[in-house]
């Protein structure tokens, strides 16, 4: 392992810290907004019928949060979440093919590739 | 029960599973959903969904300290999600195409496989330093610190820890799990790497497996905003207790109580799968 792999491992740690740090603070905020304005019972969860954010475009997500509706902080902090380890393959296949390593610039492209294709399958 | 009285029963469950899984290295995953099924009487595809959240942010949040340490391989870690994504995006798949009580099923062994592989480590075999062809073309190698020195190693049976590493992605997407017992099982068993490699390497990955079912729970709606909520806060606080108490603790009786719990889960995640009430 030389100094620049070790570079890049430490890049990518630094990714996942300030990604996941900053998803569960805005996960938070929803949560205590969702607490403070929740009133009535627990909803029945008992039976599947699809949470409400399949419905949603991630525009309406961002728009959601920014008017401080509760369920949309939290969908946008765990979209944040989503992409935190994606931002880190893609510094992988970035990384690689700047240390001329082809083989690894392959190898994350192909897990960025199916890391996507989870986001085309409808339902 | 109102609103912040269940919300705050789910985040306290959470912190303690997320305790106990750093603590014995199972991950939080594995305990949530049962206990959101059993306990809460919450549907699975919710229970996966915002199990699957949690991994999502425990595994990241964990993936720093390893990368810093020089334990965690990248490149061996790089090359496996390959199998790992592609087992997950299947699993995902095959959740909408398999009944709740077949999964509940499967959950129930894969617990009793963690309880069981919890009490039982087999003591890996000394390692030898093979030429290893496919290995070596891949770069899957390195070396760890040890006692000042740096040890060497090589990937062994690359081609059979791809395909274990295939399974333990489809059970992560099938189950809302990170399923590092496997992944541990594949690189340690069957690749003969060094045991401190695999479980960190086993973490640096499972984020990204994870990762590779989300898109597929989000478009069918099993990830529920206010119920994954609770779950990844409290999963996420308690993992990271559990990993700073971690150093130098004696975790025996504390991996045997923990070992009867998910066994009894299981039990009863079988049950209720076999008598169809999940």
């Amino acid at each position: 392992m030389s100094g620049a792999d070790q570079r890049l491992e430490i890049a990518m740690g630094k990714i996942l810290r300030i990604g996941v740090t900053v998803a569960a603070l805005v996960v938070l905020a929803g949560g205590i907004l969702y607490i403070l304005q929740a009133s009535g019972p627990v909803p029945d969860y008992s039976h599947f019928d699809g949470a409400p954010i399949a419905d949603k475009h991630f525009g309406s997500i961002f728009a959601g949060a920014l008017r401080f509706q509760s369920n949309s902080l939290i969908e946008c902090g765990i979209l944040l979440l989503i992409a935190t380890p994606i931002v880190r393959v893609l510094v992988g296949v970035v990384g690689s093919s700047l240390l001329k390593d082809w083989l690894y610039t392959t190898v994350s492209a192909i897990v960025l590739t199916v890391l996507f294709l989870s986001f085309f399958t409808r339902r | 029960m109102n609103i912040l009285s269940f919300s705050f029963a789910i985040c306290l469950t959470s912190v303690i599973a997320g305790f106990l899984g750093a603590l014995t290295g199972l991950g939080g995953g594995v305990v949530i959903v049962p206990v959101l099924c059993l306990l809460f009487k919450v549907d699975l595809h919710y229970a996966i969904g915002a199990s699957l959240v949690s991994v999502i942010a425990t595994s990241s949040g964990a993936a720093a300290a390893y990368v810093r340490d020089g334990y965690s391989n990248v490149r061996i870690g790089m090359f496996l999600e390959v199998a790992t994504t592609l087992g997950a995006l299947l699993g995902a798949y095959m959740v909408a195409k398999v009944s709740a009580d077949w999964i509940g099923i499967l959950f129930g062994v894969v617990l009793l496989y963690s309880a069981f592989a919890s009490l039982h480590h087999v003591a890996p075999a000394p390692k030898r330093i093979d030429t290893n062809t496919l290995a070596v073309r891949l770069k899957l190698r390195g070396y760890y610190p040890s006692q000042g020195s740096k040890e060497d190693y090589v990937a062994d049976h690359v081609p059979a820890g791809f395909g274990v590493m295939f399974v333990a992605g489809a059970l992560s997407g099938l189950l809302g799990i990170g399923s590092g017992a496997v992944k541990v099982l594949a690189m340690d068993q069957v690749m003969n790497l060094p045991f401190k490699v695999s479980t960190t390497t086993s973490n640096f990955m499972i984020g990204v497996t994870a990762t590779a079912s989300a898109g597929v729970y989000l478009s069918r709606g099993y990830i529920l905003p206010e119920l994954a909520m609770p779950v990844m806060l409290g999963v996420l606080a308690g993992s990271l207790a559990g990993s700073r108490v971690l150093v130098g603790a004696e975790v025996k009786t504390l991996r045997w109580v923990f070992a009867i719990v998910i066994a009894a889960l299981g039990v009863e995640m079988m049950f209720n799968g076999l008598t169809a009430r999940l």
